[in-house]
């Protein structure tokens, strides 16, 4: 049921603060697993990194730097098929979820090499079996989309077979769903302005001064975590970093594989992505910018210099300084938890299998603390 | 249906689907083919059902014809010209694509 | 990718850009220019007039004026021919920027194009009438139905039905017959109590003598020409035949259900500000209860939160051609003001007798409005209704979207891809508000309007790649 202004929740077992990809993951897997778990949302209008996500299930190209980062989402890929069955069957509609393999195109000799490389530090930073992604000729990219017109410039591509993409609004939706098809409670229009630790609980404060009491919380709040994660002594860094995402009219089928910054939706729609600006908290979208990726596209696919673009818009990624997720529990206030990541639609199915049962059993997973925002703290650093 | 006032001939000629309709000039595609009574311009990409047009003024995005190879084209919106090949666009648009890509 | 895609034989700057060659546009730009300011007025159609005086340089041509009123658009026309303003035509505007960048295509090549202000003059679009099966080939809406006959001359003719409120309705099957047309019927869907409510604006209307008397002579003539009116028709529908074409309508009237083939239905259900400029620049927008329509907040002279846009006309909120006109007008001496060629004391000079006249053109409004305050029937449609018409989906949808905690348009535009087709909203925005507002119990001021972003209207990505780098689109970063 849904939490409006006449009917407030004052109580609950856990408290999951952001109704985005990264709280709603855990608030379903909470209440999966029987506990009294409420999802607090903000209203219609909220920096929503969710709603503008791209829609990747990616693992090629994650983890350079943290191989605890590589191997996660390498596990979350795998529990992505029974948990997408898990959220068509709550969406009661397909969620255009598709794991047929991920492309990255490179223009150019000199792009190829530069994925090569970066290709073979990934591999070697894990110390087991086969590699993630491999790299493709033309000949062989041809092979595998004969009928794709891929462009002149085009030389190569990285390819992982166990990429896929979804559609990450379906995907939220099948979600918000789910916690409610499990006895959770989704309140939307409830923004978390305050929360102050008491008796082995907390007591959160909405912005429309209603008060709810929790025994257990989860921060899950994307680019306001810092502000909320300091009210439990937790230093989260977290920044906004905008990425501009335009999509076209529909296509008849044109890319089957989903690739990085260009992908064509069930639906039929091109999503071309994504920008990297530090802009603070600026949803806005720049002609100049996406000017600048529809060429890139065009490079990829100049067939698409007919398409008509519809849409674009500007997300805010909640970036950790190292850009790898934040993860950890207040030693001060046990119980209070942080979960932040800019990867929440690839992460989401682990999220919810395997960190929402950690956080209800009081515990973050082991081989977590590469995980810890502690590593940014510049006091223990130095 | 609409018709058009016995004073005004039709003195230009556009194909639909490859068969020929007249047309005045000064009309839009969409005014020439209502002319002419062809209500149906497309179908959707979402249930496949047709539509013709709704708005006349390039609001309602329902009249998106193929003109002269270009899909999507709102055929309000377009004056015609003589000899304008139109063809109603079905489903999803198509591109332009050319399958002879070698690798 | 090439140089075809960047147009060359446009100005790149311009004093004051004007968008939109209605009456609002046409007297801005011409007022503009003859004070000597250099006007580039953008216009979507291939010719002067907007849709109210749409084709009337053509009809003057032919000796076709449909009445006095429409007369005056070829005025106004040779006014601005006469001023030294260029008119850019079948421009589809697709960016304003808040510093004055205006980007549109034209025959497939983009430009931008910057000015010192920008004045929008995109008037109104009709307000949507979701009816089952309006989605059908041959419903279309009384609008569309009158460009056709100012454009192309063509008249109804067979099982011809209109259906809705409102002016243009009346205006409409007067225009089409004295032209030639047949008409079925008109189903009448004014709700009865509007009268009563309308009687307590008569007074001031009564200032706008004329327009009660025309508005009296057009009921007058529909009568007299045999059509039959049915008044207090509800539940509306529209039924496909075998071939998946408008086949038959249905409505109940006094009590009893009836049905009736027609080849074409023909809706009307007033018309709204056109928001979709105004709302891409985050200007604030006030919801107008007895509109039922959101318009953006702005001053006397057209002055909005965005100091180099104005606004003026239908698009501003709902007033008529001849408003239109003189809002242009004043909205050219403020910018004119602020650009430095006028001073504040001969700006306001100009503009006194100006305000007088608008007053005037503005004393029938509140009758009007109450008169013709839309049906509740049609504003929040009910059950398996299509709301969005591009992407299909249906009233109970949406409300379903609610119940899942969807507060306002934009988290129900990701939860059911509304307004996601390539109209951007256009058609459903609205009924989209009302019916969340209905849903949830809230006021449509409460619940909101979508977040319209870049670009206004669609574009290929070929002409915008040609915006970033025409020498050579195809470098990577």
């Amino acid at each position: 049921m849904s939490d409006t202004s006449r009917d407030k929740v004052t109580e609950a077992g856990v408290a999951v603060i952001g109704g985005g990809m990264v709280g709603s993951a855990l608030a379903y897997g909470l209440a999966k697993r029987g506990a009294n778990v409420v999802l607090l949302d903000e209203g219609d209008i909220a920096y929503r990194a969710a709603r503008g996500n791209f829609g990747l299930v990616w693992t090629q190209s994650k983890g350079d730097g943290m191989p605890a980062y590589a191997a996660w989402s390498l596990a979350s890929a795998a529990a992505w098929p029974d948990f997408a069955e898990a959220m068509a069957s709550a969406a009661g509609r397909s969620i255009g979820y598709e794991q047929r393999g991920g492309l990255v195109f490179c223009v150019g000799d000199a792009e190829r090499d530069q994925r090569a490389a970066q290709l073979r530090r990934l591999h070697n930073q894990r110390d087991d079996a086969a590699p993630v992604a491999t790299m493709l000729d033309r000949k062989a990219l041809h092979d595998l989309m004969p009928r794709t017109p891929l462009g002149p410039q085009v030389v190569a591509a990285s390819y992982a077979p166990g990429d896929g993409h979804v559609n990450p609004l379906y995907l939220l939706r099948g979600l918000h769903a789910a916690i409610r098809r499990h006895g959770g409670r989704h309140a939307p229009g409830a923004a978390v302005t305050q929360i102050v630790p008491t008796g082995g609980g907390f007591t959160l404060t909405r912005a429309d001064g209603a008060m709810l009491r929790a025994d257990r919380i989860v921060i899950a709040a994307g680019v306001a975590t810092t502000r909320l994660a300091a009210m439990v002594d937790i230093a989260a860094p977290v920044r906004p970093q905008r990425g501009q995402i335009m999509v076209t009219e529909r296509l008849a089928p044109l890319l089957p594989l989903p690739a990085s910054a260009l992908r064509q939706s069930a639906e039929g729609s091109v999503m071309i992505g994504v920008s990297v600006e530090e802009v603070g908290l600026d949803t806005g979208t720049t002609v100049k910018e996406l000017a600048r990726m529809a060429a890139r596209a065009l490079t990829v696919l100049p067939v698409l210099a007919e398409a008509r673009m519809t849409r674009a818009w500007g997300a805010l990624r909640p970036m950790t300084p190292d850009g790898f997720p934040a993860y950890a529990q207040s030693s001060t206030y046990p119980g209070a938890f942080v979960a932040t990541c800019h990867s929440g639609v690839t992460l989401a199915a682990i999220h919810a299998e395997a960190l929402a049962p950690a956080i209800l059993a009081g515990r973050l997973p082991d081989g977590f603390e590469p995980f810890h925002p502690r590593r940014f703290d510049v006091r223990t650093a130095a | 249906m609409f018709a058009r006032p016995h004073s005004d001939t039709p003195h230009l000629t556009i194909t639909v689907d490859g068969q020929p309709v007249g047309a005045r000039e000064g009309d839009s595609v969409a005014a020439a083919l209502l002319a002419a009574g062809v209500v149906a311009m497309r179908s959707t990409p979402v249930s496949q059902s047709k539509r013709g047009p709704y708005c006349m003024m390039g609001v309602c995005f329902d009249c998106l014809m193929i003109i002269d190879g270009v899909p999507s084209r709102q055929a309000c919106m377009v004056s015609v010209r003589d000899g304008m090949r139109i063809e109603r666009q079905r489903g999803p648009r198509p591109l332009e694509v050319d399958t002879e890509d070698s690798p | 990718m090439s140089a075809e895609r960047i147009a060359t034989d446009v100005p790149a700057r311009a004093d004051i850009v004007v968008i939109g060659g209605g009456p609002a546009g046409l007297a801005a730009a011409t007022e503009a220019a003859r004070r000597g300011a250099a006007v580039v007025l953008l216009d979507e159609q291939p010719a002067l007039g907007g849709q109210v005086y749409r084709a009337v340089e053509a009809n003057r041509a032919r000796g076709k004026t449909l009445d006095a009123d429409y007369a005056e658009g070829g005025r106004l026309v040779d006014a601005f021919r006469a001023s030294g303003a260029l008119a850019i035509h079948e421009a589809s505007v697709w960016l304003v920027e808040p510093d004055g960048t205006v980007g549109f295509s034209r025959a497939g090549a983009a430009t931008l194009m910057k000015a010192e202000r920008v004045i929008v003059a995109t008037g109104a679009v009709e307000r949507a009438m979701p009816i089952p099966g309006w989605t059908l080939p041959g419903v279309m809406t009384v609008g569309a139905a009158q460009i056709l006959l100012k454009t192309a001359g063509l008249v109804p003719q067979g099982r011809v039905w209109i259906a809705g409120s409102g002016p243009l309705l009346r205006l409409y099957a007067v225009q089409a017959l004295a032209a030639g047309g047949q008409l079925a019927g008109i189903i009448d869907t004014t709700p009865p109590g509007n009268r009563r409510a309308a009687l307590r604006h008569m007074g001031g209307a009564m200032g706008a003598l004329g327009e009660l008397r025309k508005g009296l002579a057009w009921t007058q003539a529909i009568r007299q020409a045999g059509v039959p009116w049915i008044t207090g028709a509800h539940d509306l529908r529209a039924e496909a035949d075998d071939d998946g074409a408008l086949g038959t309508i249905s409505f109940t009237a006094d009590g009893a259900r009836r049905s009736e083939p027609a080849d074409t239905l023909l809706l009307h259900n007033g018309v709204v500000p056109n928001v979709q400029i105004t709302r891409a620049l985050d200007i604030e927008h006030d919801w107008n209860q007895t509109q039922r329509a959101f318009r953006p907040r702005c001053d006397a002279w057209g002055s909005t939160s965005v100091p180099a846009v104005m606004i003026a006309g239908d698009g501003a909120g709902i007033v008529g051609a001849a408003a239109s006109a003189i809002a242009g007008r004043l909205a050219a001496l403020e910018s004119l003001r602020a650009l430095g060629r006028l001073d504040q004391a001969a700006r306001d000079d100009a503009a006194a007798p100006l305000r007088r006249a608008l007053a005037r053109a503005l004393a029938i409004r509140p009758f009007l409005d109450a008169l013709f305050a839309p049906s509740p029937e049609y504003l929040v449609p009910a059950g398996e209704t299509i709301v969005c018409r591009c992407e299909e989906v249906t009233a109970s949808a949406l409300r379903q979207a609610v119940s899942l905690g969807c507060l306002g348009p934009n988290q129900l535009k990701s939860f059911t891809r509304c307004g996601m087709g390539p109209c951007q909203g256009r058609i459903c925005g609205l009924t989209v508000a009302e019916v969340i507002a209905s849903a949830r119990g809230a006021s449509v001021a409460d619940v909101g309007y979508y977040r319209l972003r870049f670009p206004i209207k669609p574009l290929t990505l070929g002409e915008l790649a040609a915006v970033h780098a025409p020498a050579d689109p195809t470098a990577p970063r």
